[in-house]
């Protein structure tokens, strides 16, 4: 029976390297840029070593458990009174610190890497993108180039994407696997996180923070472009696609799943969500779901409050619908 | 009051009605139940109003097993729900609440109370103590407990449950982006029962430095007592912060205060920094008690003292501290820049050290013993690789720059259940093989055992090993659902069937409880696996005074050494007292009423009855004040007969194991 | 379990019931600890974040706040006078130096309540910043403190009545006293941390 433990161990460990090494396509292990694969190279390090440990505890389990399991014929054996050794416990001690600096010294020289603009890339002149997530979409703002699109966004390829992460709701991450690691975005300040894709190639997207009802469906796309199909897609963008208005931007902060959307114009012309003093477009009326309702607290804040004259004004007013309870408790 | 009662009660979900039925039922049942058996005042006095530790411990794990049924059912209806891509079964709403509850259901109210139930039963026994410092307190805290457990369970068809998930993340957990109640049953119910593990943890504490008995020292303390102590010094210093965290949510929801909206100023992330001060030393509050009952098992099971006893403590006292400075690690994409990140990636691998040095330790134990194949010591066996893949994978989550890709990923889904459910899970599974005797005087039965270990194991294997390579290729956790065209859909049937089989092993340990309550035999002797420390010294079920004669501890492994040298096993008669007692007290009870009402009120947002209610716990707190009542005292008469009755005439502790 | 008396002992200290009560009292003061560390980490992070509201500058009254700070401290003072007579074993001038406690904390209460009242007149509500939400949490969490004190100290005050001075109610004096000593050192550091460096900055 403990061999079957065994044997179902080992083979647990073999289909662990086979399938993290090769084989079986990740995305993780199939980078399509400078920043993905220096992670993927600190991964593929730290497998080295992890499997190292397995590959020795194992063994010394699996020959441990066989060799001293009780048997019929080793029912009289008494076993010896130990209390330790002092050389192996600090072998024991000593080889796990070695391998946790092994690991340590790579993993910080690629956390502050990956700060920078990637090796290589620093004569490229980067390109920078304001991501706003909402209520589940991504909004790509172009400030120099004038544009804004909604759950895709066109890169071009081998120069570095300098994004600006914020969040005009809840909070969430902003993470393009096939390009590099996450980051979080948060409403009311700001992040910031380089990709470059080294070729052109569609690259998928999405938030992986939880946030609600809409989480599973909030995905977008990268397209890595050559600059020429870049640059004209950006001309005909501003030639083409319609301007965003303030009132259109407020309904597509709306709790909804948006299809693809493409403007000839930013909303960083009015709000930078990244800003500690920005409105907040907050719309608890439109989260109610099933369960009971509580109240819901009026924020001064609020982007309603500052646009007087729009006439939803009264038919999204936050409170005084009744829904919850009046007596509050102060 | 302006109730809408219409919204009170969850209606429309299928699933929901149903379980709204098998509730009424369950309940129209067990009182039915006890009223046809005339319990009810058997119930009161034996159970309700108890301040016996090893009853407190017996009700605490029999919560701990329905709190397990509820969360696996919520564990298995997310692996149906994704066991196909595009799967219709749930939508996303109740997908979101069922992982929030099997997330908060599983830490808080399963693995905690298991282990605190396991502590209650042994640690007494296992330093040589009748009770714990404070009984009435311990009493207390496990109705706090109770009542926490069970308002956060009526959350689901009363009111809503919580959907923001277990770390309930603002400001999604807000009332801009939740205005249900839904996640003030979160906020309340894991008020309430936290302060009872707060009361826990300091009870622990004063017991294990006060009430050890002669020649105990703390160098002599089995390592499932070590691991017990240092385990309450985390409570104690990462529940209160719990606390505030929670009193500020509920704040936040309920009086519109700004710590963590997105509007007037608050801070989202000061959450997830409190949450975790808090969340990272709770999972060594439910790892480190684990580990000391692998440490008992493997020990008593390999017929070897503990190898490496002192570089053990060592190391429990070396993770209890490093858990208080890893925190970071949960949020190293928030951006907190690279100085920061790349501290607490060192401190995160070097948790790796101490476990390391464990690990081995429990392996060198084995070393040169005989290791006997029972049920209790295959969990802790297949602990061992189990464990190890879940250590690994944690270092390489550890390391800040990888994390980047790892983070909120299935690949952190499987490395958190493999270390979580081979140290809490299989120690639990192991300590209730191997204490069931001392707790009902009669074994579980090994052959379903078997049964019930080898589909648990394969089961979760199989559930979680491929949620690693979904992970890495880019499958993201909490998510109801998946494209087609993604091509997770394999690996998430492969893991559907493991959680399958998963639950099968789980039916078995149930029908294994069922068999051996009706059918075991009942004539065994009090130190059925010939074992190590003090608990098996008693009888089986152990008397409620514990110890006539309180034992002289020599050595380590003092009752392995009492049984060698002969010494201290019999009883004179002449060495006879009148053991002191704390007297049974109905007040904890009336407080888990009254706590769970006044909580119920506040869930709803009826402030003033709440307020009403909550006069209740002050009522509570004053009478308690005024109690004078100093216990009783057991007479010679009973102790003598108690103890002739167990010892066989023959005044010698009897073995199992050695004379089958 | 009561066993184990030791009449060498101060009158608190003489079972193992009450050493046992007292060293876990201790502890609690730990978790106590914690809690308010938290407390004040929470108000370290937000106190600048005024959300276009009030700041400390514009809601502080320090002479009042001063009055407080005395009488607390005072309280403080006598609560350990009140302590001292008991190892006197002068149950008259143990009571009346825990009667003179709870006056000095009860004025320190309603100074506090005055003080929150004129806030909130003011505009400077809960609900209006991060930083008055912080504020008002870590005060009012003392606040409510002091309040559980007052009650709880008048249980023992009507025990010590009742029973006169024995070894237990010998030892919640002494507990109660630990928390007044407590709460005092808490109030200490909510005025350097909160209302001086408020002023100041």
């Amino acid at each position: 029976m403990k061999f079957r433990k065994l044997l179902f161990s080992a083979a647990t460990l073999i289909s662990v390297l086979l399938l993290s090494g090769c084989g079986y396509n990740m995305v993780v292990f199939e980078p399509q840029g400078p920043v993905a694969r220096s992670i993927m190279e600190l991964i593929n390090w730290s497998l080295i070593w992890m499997a190292l440990v397995v590959v020795v505890v194992f063994g010394l389990f699996g020959y441990i458990v066989w060799k001293y399991r009780e048997k019929p014929e080793n029912k009289d054996y008494e076993p010896p009174e130990e209390h330790g050794s002092m050389v192996l416990e600090v072998i024991w001690t000593a080889i796990p610190i070695l391998i946790v600096i092994a690991l340590t010294i790579p993993t910080v020289k690629t956390l502050y890497a990956l700060e920078d603009v990637p090796p290589g890339y620093e004569n490229v002149k980067p390109i920078t993108i304001h991501v706003t997530s909402a209520d589940w979409k991504w909004i790509f703002s172009y400030p120099e180039q004038g544009i804004e699109t909604v759950n895709y966004v066109n890169i071009p390829e081998d120069t570095p994407i300098d994004f600006k992460l914020t969040s005009a709701s809840t909070m969430q991450s902003f993470w393009v696997p096939a390009l590099g690691g996450q980051k979080y975005t948060m409403g009311k300040m700001e992040t910031q996180l380089y990709l470059v894709a080294d070729h052109p190639g569609s690259y998928f997207g999405r938030n992986t923070n939880f946030n609600g009802r809409g989480y599973a469906g909030m995905e977008f796309e990268v397209q890595a472009q050559t600059r020429e199909d870049f640059d004209q897609w950006i001309k005909d963008v501003k030639e083409t696609a319609p301007k965003l208005t303030e009132r259109k931007y407020e309904e597509l902060l709306e709790p909804t799943h948006l299809g693809r959307m493409t403007f000839s114009n930013t909303h960083l012309e009015w709000v930078d969500h990244a800003d500690p003093d920005s409105p907040s477009y907050t719309n608890p009326e439109l989260y109610r779901y099933h369960g009971y309702q509580g109240r819901v607290f009026e924020e001064e804040d609020n982007y309603r409050n500052k646009t007087n004259d729009d006439k939803n004004l009264h038919e999204h007013h936050v409170e005084g619908d009744g829904n919850g309870g009046e007596h509050s408790g102060h | 009051m302006g109730i809408k009662w219409n919204e009170i009660l969850i209606t429309g979900d299928p699933l929901i009605l149903g379980s709204q039925i098998a509730i009424l039922l369950t309940m129209i049942g067990i009182v039915g139940g006890i009223t046809y058996l005339k319990k009810w005042k058997w119930l009161w006095t034996e159970w309700l109003t108890t301040v016996d530790h090893k009853k407190i411990g017996i009700m605490y794990i029999i919560s701990a097993v329905l709190m397990f049924f509820r969360g696996g059912m919520d564990g298995i209806l997310m692996r149906v729900q994704t066991s196909r891509p595009e799967m219709e079964f749930l939508n996303a709403q109740h997908y979101n609440e069922i992982f929030t509850t099997h997330g908060v259901i599983m830490i808080l109210f399963m693995a905690m109370p298991f282990l605190i139930g396991f502590m209650n039963l042994v640690i007494p026994l296992q330093i040589g103590a009748r009770d714990v410092a404070f009984p009435q307190l311990n009493a207390l805290s496990f109705w706090l407990f109770f009542c926490g457990a069970m308002l956060f369970n009526l959350s689901f068809v009363v009111g809503g449950s919580p959907d923001a998930g277990w770390t309930s993340y603002f400001p999604l957990a807000g009332k801009e982006f939740s205005p249900g109640i839904g996640n003030n049953y979160y906020a309340v119910a894991l008020q309430i029962s936290g302060i009872g593990t707060l009361m826990t943890g300091i009870n622990f504490i004063v017991t294990i430095l006060k009430m050890r008995t002669k020649g105990m020292t703390l160098m002599r303390m089995p390592m499932f007592s070590w691991t017990t102590f240092i385990t309450s010094i985390i409570i104690v210093a990462s529940f209160p912060i719990l606390t505030v965290a929670l009193a500020l949510m509920t704040f936040d929801r309920l009086y519109g205060t700004h710590f963590f909206t997105l509007s007037g100023g608050g801070l989202d992330m000061l959450w997830a920094n409190l949450f975790w001060l808090w969340g990272h030393p709770e999972v060594y509050i439910v790892a480190l008690p684990a580990f000391g009952i692998f440490s008992e098992v493997i020990a008593t099971f390999s017929r070897k003292t503990l190898y490496g006893y002192k570089s053990m403590v060592f190391s429990i006292v070396g993770i209890a501290i490093l858990s208080m400075v890893v925190w970071v690690h949960h949020f190293y994409t928030m951006g907190a820049g690279p100085g920061v990140n790349s501290i607490f990636s060192i401190t995160t691998m070097m948790i790796a050290v101490p476990t390391g040095v464990k690990m081995f330790n429990w392996l060198f134990t084995m070393r040169k013993g005989r290791i006997k194949m029972t049920t209790a010591m295959l969990w802790a066996l297949a602990f061992v690789p189990c464990f190890v893949i879940g250590g690994v994978t944690g270092v390489m989550l550890g390391m800040g720059a990888a994390d980047y890709q790892y983070h909120n990923t299935l690949f952190l889904v499987a490395h958190f259940h493999y270390v979580l459910i081979p140290a809490v899970v299989f120690a639990v599974f192991a300590g209730t093989y191997y204490w069931w005797p001392k707790m009902f005087g009669h074994m579980l039965n090994e052959k379903i055992g078997k049964w019930h270990f080898w589909l648990f194991v394969i089961g979760f294997n199989m559930t979680f090993m491929p949620m690693f390579f979904l992970g890495l290729d880019g499958a993201v956790r909490r998510s109801y659902t998946y494209s087609v065209e993604s091509g997770y859909a394999p690996l998430f049937f492969v893991s559907f069937i493991g959680s399958i089989i998963l639950a099968l092993g789980f039916a078995a340990f149930c029908y294994n409880i069922y068999w051996s309550v009706r059918y075991a035999d009942r004539n065994i002797p009090s130190d059925p696996w010939d074992a190590r420390t003090l608990e098996w010294a008693t009888a089986s079920p152990v008397q409620h005074y514990n110890f006539a004669k309180l034992p002289e501890v020599k050595s380590m492994d003092a009752f392995w050494y009492m049984k060698k040298n002969n010494e201290g096993l019999t009883l004179k008669k002449e060495e006879l007292e009148e053991i002191h007692m704390p007297s049974n007290s109905g007040l904890p009870f009336i407080m888990c009423v009254v706590f769970g009402i006044s909580g119920f009120f506040l869930v709803f947002e009826w402030h003033i009855a709440a307020a009403v209610a909550a006069v209740g716990i002050f009522a509570g707190l004053i009478i308690r004040s005024f109690d004078y009542n100093d216990g009783f005292h057991v007479h010679k008469e009973e102790i003598e007969q108690t103890e002739s009755a167990w010892r066989n005439g023959e005044g010698e502790v009897n073995r199992y194991v050695g004379k089958r | 379990m009561s066993a184990n008396v030791n009449t060498s002992l101060p009158l608190e200290y003489q079972t193992e019931q009450s050493r046992m009560n007292i060293l876990g009292f201790w502890i609690f003061l730990g978790a106590e600890i914690v809690l308010f560390a938290t407390l004040f980490g929470v108000y370290g992070v937000l106190y600048e974040r005024y959300a276009g509201g009030p700041t400390h500058q514009d809601i502080i009254m320090m002479r009042e706040v001063m009055i407080q700070t005395i009488l607390l401290l005072t309280s403080s003072f006598t609560c350990g006078l009140a302590i001292f007579e008991m190892r006197r074993n002068n149950l008259k001038g143990l009571i009346t130096w825990l009667i003179i406690t709870l006056l000095l904390g009860v004025g320190f209460l309603f100074m506090e309540v005055n003080e929150f009242l004129h806030y909130i007149h003011e505009g400077a509500t809960m609900q209006t910043s991060a930083f008055l939400s912080s504020f008002f949490v870590l005060l009012g969490t003392h606040g409510l403190h002091v309040t559980v004190g007052i009650g709880w100290a008048i249980l023992i005050i009507i025990q010590l009545l009742q029973r006169g001075l024995t070894p237990v109610t010998a030892r919640k004096t002494f507990i109660i006293g630990l928390y007044w000593h407590f709460l005092d050192v808490v109030w200490i550091f909510i005025f350097t941390f909160v209302y001086l460096k408020g002023m100041v900055a």
